[in-house]
């Protein structure tokens, strides 16, 4: 197990790298930050000038090095548009991304395992074609053309919730249910799946013999086995909510992490695009890790293979 | 395609909003709640580029100068006069009694401060061109400065109204551009009482705002500014009451929203001037568009005032110059005419040579629609055009590149009211110049580099008679700017596209 644990931490450490490494290349491909800087109405001196006074004359790799030695001790340079540390934006963002990431992944999971389990127990009934068909239009709805309509009813017409902010938790609902619901297929998917393959199993036909009430047949002895594919499937897609966020964010006006990120593409502010791009990928490298590692604790075999 | 969906959505949101109840403005707890689709990156007026930094600079700091909304006329506000003691030295005199914020009072020591401080290349102000033409400001005594250019530069005024607001010395040379960025402190009629960086600023009338400048005392108690980047969103606010006034809406949207008894919707003219530039420099391989004939023939074969009538509405109107026609020196009256006539452009083009037309292609970035519009007309007298459709900032990159024969682009001024902000870029031998003219570049050089009212027009008129003769840029029409809010405010539009939120009282 520690050797397991080791190599995936070291592929881990490496995929982080390339992440962090492709990232510089290609923001400082797409824009010219001296460019951006300057304004559309700089002249050729002025763009050099100021070229020379953020030192992006340096060649590329010697900017690479010195902004990955500063980031790994957690310092991401100052955000050239806003003055401030990269780190400090990124701290105050923060809690609005994960919070927005943790409601829409209980709203997923509280929507999916309830009906993966409803339609496992009569596959092939009409709850399970109402089920299947509620994952499919989750996955088929583009996430912001399901906010914009959810504003329209729940903001505008009904009025029953706030449009935009994140100052109350009210203001989480719909934006945790547009970003959540396209997790939900997945998710109900392989409850349903995992919910199958346990109930005909002998394990349980034995349970029901002995003459345990159903509902404990059912939750105790059944679910609990088939939701550890979900439970790891879980830790990947909170990773892909939190950088799945960016659309969220910025329809909904909610200011985390996402929208920064918007913010900052849209005016070539590239200290802080590199630091989310690392900061998501680092999120998503580190929760597929602890997926990896959970599912070879839970099962011997991944370890070896 | 975002774009598209959310367009699509929130018209269906506007037709089903018809039958809701209506929304009641915050006039009870007099705040206006205004929604801006940009973030402020820095509210240091130094250490931002977007036009919401102007705004807010507007209301939390002063300039020397202003200028009167409508007719363009410069008034004092910090500076009570001002007069050019030589080609390049403006002496002026600042008014008494001003108090920033904080209580610091304002005199010759903030004016010079600020003035040396943000045009020493050190301090790595963001817009130098802004800057970069002061030479060094000096005190002569307490309530008289001097401002010296490094070069005769007769756009001097139009700076000191617009981009260039004073601060407090003693706070900024401490604060700096961070402190500055969270705690602004200025003379102007709205103090900021909270700051969420890019989220939300909360300003409150200053009560000691001083009297006689060019701005009254605020009329409503609070301002309360978001960011809301999405325009559906901003709409759906609207609708539902949550914000009070939004701007940039999209025609389309404008037309729905002025049905809905409870909003006001002013569609209104802005310096913002759309041309299409062409390449008659050769600068690219398309040999055609570097003839005269071929260019005149495409300016007859537009009919400027249909894409105005069907596409752009509200006040926009075309116009012939280079330049927006309130510009100093945008005079129109010597500006070639182009009819719409796609006979005489298939004449010219059989002349040039190309009776059977010929392959252009055509950049573009605003709505496609409008892109669409021109191609029409130019297939209909035979010219084969291919939509080059990308953003701004892609197009910008390929004409610097020059590979672009045939460009329809748009220029603000910055809200400066001088061709010197308009013509000089683009034909003054600037990497978007396509017309690379030797004298053209030395009647705008000449038009520049003096103070003397006289000899600017003179030079400018010639600029003008020029660049529409030899059809370099068909000047197409003044852009508008939809605003929308509720009907409680009492809020007028100016062409700098510069909402004065202080002048704003409630019905």
């Amino acid at each position: 197990m520690l050797v397991y644990s080791l190599k995936r931490l070291l592929l881990a450490c490496l995929v982080v790298l390339t992440v962090s490494g492709i990232t510089f290349i290609l923001t400082n491909a797409a824009i010219d930050p001296a460019k951006a800087l300057a304004g559309d109405s700089a002249s050729a001196a002025d763009i050099d000038a100021i070229r020379k006074a953020y030192g992006f004359d340096r060649p590329l790799p010697v900017q690479y090095f010195d902004w990955l030695g500063s980031a790994l001790i957690g310092e991401f340079g100052e955000s050239v548009r806003m003055r401030r540390p990269v780190a400090t934006l990124l701290l105050e963002r923060l809690p609005v991304t994960m919070s927005l990431g943790a409601c829409a992944l209980a709203f997923a999971l509280l929507l999916s395992i309830p009906l993966g389990v409803v339609a496992a127990l009569k596959p092939n009934s009409a709850v399970d074609r109402v089920a299947l068909s509620l994952s499919v239009l989750g996955q088929a709805l583009p996430t912001f053309w399901f906010a914009l309509m959810m504003i329209i009813l729940f903001g505008v017409i009904l009025r029953w919730l706030p449009i935009s902010g994140s100052d109350t938790w009210l203001h989480f609902v719909m934006p945790a249910i547009a970003l959540g619901y396209y997790a939900t297929p997945a998710f109900m998917r392989l409850t349903r799946a995992g919910m199958i393959e346990v109930l005909a199993s002998d394990y349980i036909r034995t349970a029901r013999a002995k003459g345990l009430r159903p509902p404990t047949v059912l939750f105790k002895h059944a679910l609990r086995n088939a939701v550890i594919p979900v439970v790891s499937l879980a830790a990947v897609q909170f990773g892909f909510m939190l950088g799945g966020s960016v659309v969220i964010e910025t329809i909904f006006a909610l200011h985390g992490v996402g929208f920064l990120a918007w913010e900052s593409i849209s005016r070539s502010d590239i200290p802080v695009v590199q630091a989310i791009v690392l900061l998501i990928s680092l999120f998503y490298i580190v929760l597929t890790l602890l997926a990896d590692l959970l599912n070879a604790y839970l099962d011997p075999r991944i370890r070896v293979a | 395609m975002m774009k598209q969906w959310a367009t699509a959505v929130s018209a269906a949101a506007l037709a089903l909003a018809c039958g809701v109840p209506e929304a009641a403005a915050q006039k009870s707890k007099d705040t206006l709640r205004v929604a801006w689709q940009y973030t402020i990156e820095n509210v240091d007026n130094y250490f931002n580029t977007n036009r919401e930094g102007i705004l807010f600079s507007r209301m939390v700091f002063d300039n020397l100068i202003d200028r009167d909304p409508k007719t363009f006329k410069a008034v004092p506000n910090l500076a009570t006069a001002w007069k050019w003691a030589d080609d390049r030295t403006l002496e002026m005199e600042l008014r008494q009694g001003v108090k920033f914020h904080n209580g610091e009072e304002f005199d010759a020591d903030d004016v010079v401060f600020t003035l040396n401080w943000i045009s020493d290349p050190a301090n790595k102000v963001l817009n130098q061109s802004n800057v970069n033409w002061i030479e060094k400001a000096e005190k002569v005594d307490k309530f008289k400065v001097r401002i010296i250019s490094k070069k005769p530069f007769p756009a001097a005024l139009e700076f000191l109204t617009i981009p260039l607001v004073i601060y407090p010395n003693e706070y900024y040379a401490k604060a700096g551009p961070k402190e500055m960025g969270l705690k602004p402190v200025g003379t102007g009629p709205y103090k900021v009482t909270k700051i969420e960086p890019a989220k939300e600023y909360t300003l409150e009338r200053f009560d000691g705002h001083f009297k006689g400048g060019s701005k009254p005392d605020a009329k409503i108690k609070h301002i309360v500014i978001r960011t809301i980047p999405e325009m559906s969103t901003q709409i759906a606010e609207l609708l539902a009451g949550g914000i009070d006034w939004i701007w940039y809406v999209p025609t389309d949207q404008a037309d729905r929203l002025e049905r809905v008894p409870s909003l006001k919707v002013d569609r209104a003219e802005t310096m913002r001037t759309g041309y299409i530039g062409f390449d008659a420099a050769g600068r690219t391989t398309n040999k055609a568009i570097n003839d005269v004939r071929v260019r005149q023939a495409i300016a007859h074969a537009i009919d400027r005032d249909a894409i105005i009538k069907n596409l752009i509405g509200g006040a926009s109107r075309k116009i012939h110059a280079p330049c927006f026609p309130t510009q100093f020196g945008c005079d129109d009256s010597v500006a070639t005419r182009y009819d719409y006539d796609p006979a005489k452009a298939k004449k010219l083009l059989a002349e040039a040579g190309f009776a059977n037309g010929f392959d252009l292609d055509f950049y573009a970035y605003r709505p496609r629609d409008w892109a669409e519009a021109i191609m029409g007309y130019l297939t209909a007298v035979g010219i084969r055009p291919k939509l080059q459709h990308m953003t701004y900032i892609a197009v910008r990159d390929k004409n610097h590149e020059g590979v672009t024969p045939m460009y329809f682009m748009d220029w603000g001024s910055y809200s400066i009211n001088d061709v010197s902000a308009i013509m000089p870029n683009f034909f003054g031998g600037s990497p978007d110049d396509f017309a690379r003219d030797p004298e053209l570049q030395a009647w705008l050089q000449a038009g520049g580099a003096t103070v003397d009212e006289k000899v600017r027009k003179e030079n400018y008129a010639k600029a003008v008679k020029r660049i529409t003769e030899r059809a370099y840029w068909l000047p197409m029409f003044s852009f508008v700017t939809n605003y929308a809010y509720t009907k409680d405010l009492d809020f007028t539009p100016f062409p700098d596209e510069i909402p004065r939120y202080y002048q704003y009282g409630w019905k």
